[in-house]
């Protein structure tokens, strides 16, 4: 049986979080009430015009700096010649042969923990369009007796990122895909979300004989959206494929959509079905071209980059690379993490508060739906951490006192106060605890005399449980020791 | 046979109005009366606004009244070619597919001449999205030259051109994308102005040919046309095509006269398909300036000849994608029958327009299809860089350059109307100033035989507007022609 090899190339579409629209002053929102967001220039009234957005084009240059892009001194809005009822002038503003950002690359972690370059193509500059939603009860758009159309979106800044088709798997694309976003995120040139579509990603691929140069047949899947359903969609369409060749079946150039309920990929068009966009220069916009100091300007202004930023993690604060890697990708915790460390906590448990139970705290409050205003600022944190390491809160405790922050906001002092969450450290105090517990517990005291060690760490456990949280576990044990011993 | 208020310039009219001697709401009626009176017969409006204009002008006396110092342009009635969008009032483009559209916003230019004290009186009929060299081309139906109500008034700006030559409007905008200002102010006898690419804003001029279109004006003077371009440009944020450039006071030097100025006669501009009494009248103007003192000397465009092949690949590829948006989910005109959002589309454009609108989107979508694209589109704009260059050596030995603005005087209704080359053989001269992006002016130089206006065309290097009203009021001034159309002779 033949050795086979993946290739995979991303093509990423990016909704800028710019304060108005690329080509007009409508504000870029999203969720507002349908077409309440939209102007003769938006709709595509007869005689309006186009007037770029000159802080999206700094971002898409802050896009290419960070990709190590080149700027290009001249570049070309084209028109993409095309009909459709959500695009308002039945062309798209978009670039072709002279893009804003040309090359570039992209360092993956992957999930083994080396590092993957994948070579960037291209960063060009468009607009998004509206959107359609069909009135039928199939959904399907043949069947609909009327479509209803959201102008909203229309003209939205959309980057388009276009990677080289350097992957050799799912998990590489998958790896791609949130480094990407990463990136995007920490630029703050999107809100990067996914299910929203503001971030939003097709895959090409396709399979050819491991040692071969030649690509090949492509095939194009779109509608992936999260990172999970990309990389279930190109292990789907991997597979198709091989099984395809195995059996000696042609495999034709073609666009599928993935189903996400299925979990399969179904044939959209054909290349012979593919449009032609008669892409040409956009006459009612000038070429941009940019100065290189003005391009300077903003390579000095980036913030430290994802990659960075982890190595940085890793190496000058000694936190686990798995840390380090969870942390970075978010945004908010990235910076509540930096906030922390500023007031002098230590990073390491600084890093395990946040990414650990902060995080589960949140993401119960997303499923609950509850998910207010963050209470939890960065002195909770360094409190936390600064009251586990000089003993007064226990582990336990500690998770309890988190747990009400994140509620109410109210300060860990008062809460460890309020709530009597202090560590019970004195011997006295922990010594009446110890007996109760030892007393309620005779089957497993013992089996601890009769030599099973392991049984103390249920009597630990116990007493814990007895003291409300509040008793120090080294104490509780070396008195549960003591006692059992006599 | 005395003339109305509406016969005077609007340079007469501001004096008489800024001196108190007439109101505005005077001026207006005139006007009013006068399309009432004609326009039946030249059919030069498709919309018409009494009451929006008699209101204005009120308002206007009312505020003269305070003492405020007031525009040149203030209190006089103007026409916009129906293809400029204005708020609230029919924009038809000439076009079914437009039928009804009320726009949501003010065209720039118009929005300056409202701004300061311009009365609309109506919206003027033109060839369909500005297609056409006769206004047959209009979905309502043609406006008829006042010169000969058989014949044609030019186009596409034909409307505008003959309703400021019977005296319907004091002044008019039109567009030129390949001469649609300057070959109807030919057949028409008034005085037409392209002005400088960019310098005019094109926000709200609906788009026929995106870097060729250009707001221009039809006026019964060059002083006139100097005062209207005055009022109209200038930098707009809306257009990121409109040229950052302080606009010049063009009355100044108005009356400079041409001594010493160097013409240039375009030699290509005088051979085949020429009429002699075009060429004649013509030739005897340029000797005209000779004798008041320029130096005349023979000019070249050499790349004249691909001027067509150029401008109808350039034009109809970007009208197509222009066009793209009139499918009938928005606004205007939509087909009844259709079986899912896409036939409805294909439906509304298929009834929608009229067939030289289609004749050039299938131009334009073949010359751009792939694999075509370099051969055609590519290639036409390879001879637009040609054309710009000849206009730039020809511009190293001249100040301004003269031709006939049109072959032929205005022919009859019909005509061409079944021989697109023919028709499209109007614009020769006029369409190389459209490809460069350069100012060209056309002025009345003389009648025909058969008492039909000859226009004669003034072209300047790019924002060489005020040597062109400087050459071009020289001109006028010393022909002195009376050109009042028979049409008015019942009036």
């Amino acid at each position: 049986m033949a050795e086979w090899e993946t290739v995979i190339g991303l093509e990423c579409h990016v909704e800028l979080n710019t304060r108005t629209k690329m080509f007009c002053a409508c504000h870029n929102e999203f969720g507002a009430e349908p077409n309440t967001l939209t102007c003769p220039v938006c709709l595509g009234h007869p005689g309006s015009l186009p007037v770029p957005n000159r802080e999206a084009i700094t971002r898409i240059v802050k896009v290419g700096v960070a990709l190590g892009s080149e700027i290009a001194p001249h570049s070309l809005f084209h028109r993409k010649n095309y009909f459709y009822p959500d695009m308002p002038k039945n062309y798209q503003i978009s670039q072709y042969d002279l893009p804003v950002c040309v090359g570039g690359h992209l360092d993956v972690e992957l999930p083994d923990g080396s590092t993957k370059r994948v070579g960037i193509t291209r960063v060009h500059m468009e607009e998004d369009t509206g959107k359609t939603s069909h009135g039928s009860a199939s959904g399907r758009i043949h069947e609909a007796e009327s479509a209803l159309i959201d102008y909203n979106r229309a003209g939205v800044p959309l980057v388009e990122c276009v990677s080289e088709p350097d992957m050799r798997a799912p998990e590489e694309a998958a790896a791609y895909l949130r480094e990407l976003r990463g990136l995007l995120d920490s630029l703050e040139v999107s809100d990067v979300r996914m299910e929203e579509g503001s971030l939003r990603c097709d895959a090409n691929v396709s399979v050819r004989a491991a040692g071969t140069d030649a690509l090949g047949v492509k095939v194009e899947i779109k509608n992936m959206n999260s990172v999970r359903s990309l990389e279930r969609a190109l292990t789907f369409e991997v597979d198709r494929q091989l099984a395809a060749l195995e059996a000696g079946e042609p495999l034709v150039q073609e666009t599928r959509h993935w189903d996400e309920d299925s979990g399969t990929t179904k044939t959209m068009r054909s290349k012979e079905e593919a449009f032609d966009y008669r892409y040409f220069p956009e006459p009612d916009i000038p070429a941009l071209e940019p100065e290189e100091a003005w391009i300077e300007e903003i390579r000095r202004g980036l913030p430290e980059l994802p990659r960075a930023r982890r190595t940085r993690y890793a190496e000058e604060l000694g936190l686990k690379a798995e840390v380090a890697r969870v942390l970075v990708a978010d945004r908010a915790a990235t910076s509540l993490f930096e906030e922390t460390v500023a007031l002098g906590a230590e990073p390491a448990p600084s890093a395990n508060w946040i990414t650990q139970d902060l995080a589960g705290l949140r993401k119960e409050a997303v499923v609950a739906d509850a998910a207010a205003e963050p209470t939890v600022g960065p002195r909770h944190i360094a409190d936390l951490v600064a009251l586990v390491a000089d003993g007064t809160l226990s582990g336990a405790g500690a998770k309890r006192a988190l747990e009400e922050a994140f509620r109410s906001g109210a300060a860990i002092a008062d809460i460890v106060e309020n709530r009597g969450l202090r560590q019970v450290s004195d011997a006295g105090e922990l010594g009446a605890v110890v007996d109760r517990v030892l007393a309620e517990n005779e089957d497993a005291a013992e089996k601890f005399r009769a030599g099973n060690e392991s049984v103390i760490g249920f009597l630990v456990g116990q007493v814990m449980k007895a003291s409300g949280g509040s008793a120090n576990p080294t104490l509780a044990q070396e008195l549960l020791r003591e006692r059992l011993s006599r | 046979m005395t003339d109305a208020l509406c016969d005077l310039t609007g340079g007469e009219l501001a004096t008489k109005i800024a001196g108190g001697e007439i109101s505005a709401t005077e001026v207006v009626e005139s006007s009013l009366e006068r399309i009432e009176a004609v326009d039946d017969e030249i059919h030069a409006f498709l919309t018409r606004t009494p009451e929006v204009a008699l209101e204005r002008a009120a308002e206007l006396d009312a505020h003269r009244g305070t003492g405020a110092p007031q525009h040149a342009v203030a209190g006089i009635p103007l026409a916009l070619k129906d293809v400029l969008a204005t708020m609230g009032i029919r924009t038809t483009c000439g076009s079914l597919i437009l039928e009804n559209y009320l726009p949501p916003y003010e065209s720039t230019a118009w929005a300056r001449l409202s701004g300061h004290g311009g009365v609309l009186a109506g919206k003027t009929n033109c060839d369909e999205f500005a297609m056409g060299s006769s206004n047959e081309n209009s979905a309502y139906g043609p406006v008829r030259n006042p010169w000969d109500l058989e014949r044609v008034p030019g186009g596409s700006s034909g409307g505008s051109a003959a309703a400021v030559a019977a005296g319907e409007v004091v002044w008019a905008l039109g567009t030129d994308t390949g001469g649609s200002v300057r070959q109807p102010a030919s057949l028409c006898g008034v005085v037409g102005l392209k002005p400088t690419y960019g310098l005019v804003s094109r926000y709200g001029l609906i788009a026929f040919a995106s870097s060729l279109d250009t707001v221009g004006t039809l006026t019964r003077s060059v002083r006139d046309a100097a005062v209207m371009l005055g009022a109209i440009a200038g930098k707009d944020h809306r257009d990121a095509t409109s040229l950052d450039e302080d606009v010049p006071d063009y009355l100044a030097g108005l009356e400079g006269g041409v001594d010493g100025l160097r013409v240039g006669v375009v030699a290509e501009a005088f051979g085949e398909g020429v009429e002699p009494a075009v060429r004649d009248s013509v030739r005897a103007s340029v000797d005209r300036l000779a004798d008041l003192g320029a130096s005349v000397g023979e000019a070249t465009l050499p790349h004249a000849e691909y001027t067509l092949s150029a401008y109808y690949l350039i034009a109809p590829s970007e009208a197509s994608s222009n066009l793209a948006r009139y499918d009938g989910v928005r606004y205007g005109f939509r087909a009844e029958g259709g079986t899912d959002s896409i036939d409805m589309m294909f439906r509304t454009r298929g009834e929608g327009f009229g067939p030289e609108v289609k004749r050039r989107i299938m131009l334009g979508t073949y010359a751009l299809s792939a694999g075509y694209y370099d051969a055609y589109y590519g290639q036409a704009q390879k001879v637009r860089t040609l054309i710009i260059r000849d206009y730039e050596k020809a511009f190293a030995d001249f100040d301004v350059l003269v031709s006939p603005t049109s072959p032929t005087t205005a022919f009859r209704l019909g005509e061409k109307v079944d021989d697109p080359m023919a028709m499209y053989l109007n614009d020769i001269f006029t369409i190389p100033a459209n490809l460069a992006g350069v100012p060209a002016i056309s002025v009345p130089c003389g009648l025909d035989d058969a008492s039909l206006p000859i226009g004669l065309q003034l072209t300047a290097p790019v924002l060489g507007e005020q040597v062109l009203f400087r050459a071009a009021h020289a001109l006028e001034r010393d022909l002195g022609l009376v050109l009042r159309p028979p049409v008015l002779a019942g009036v």
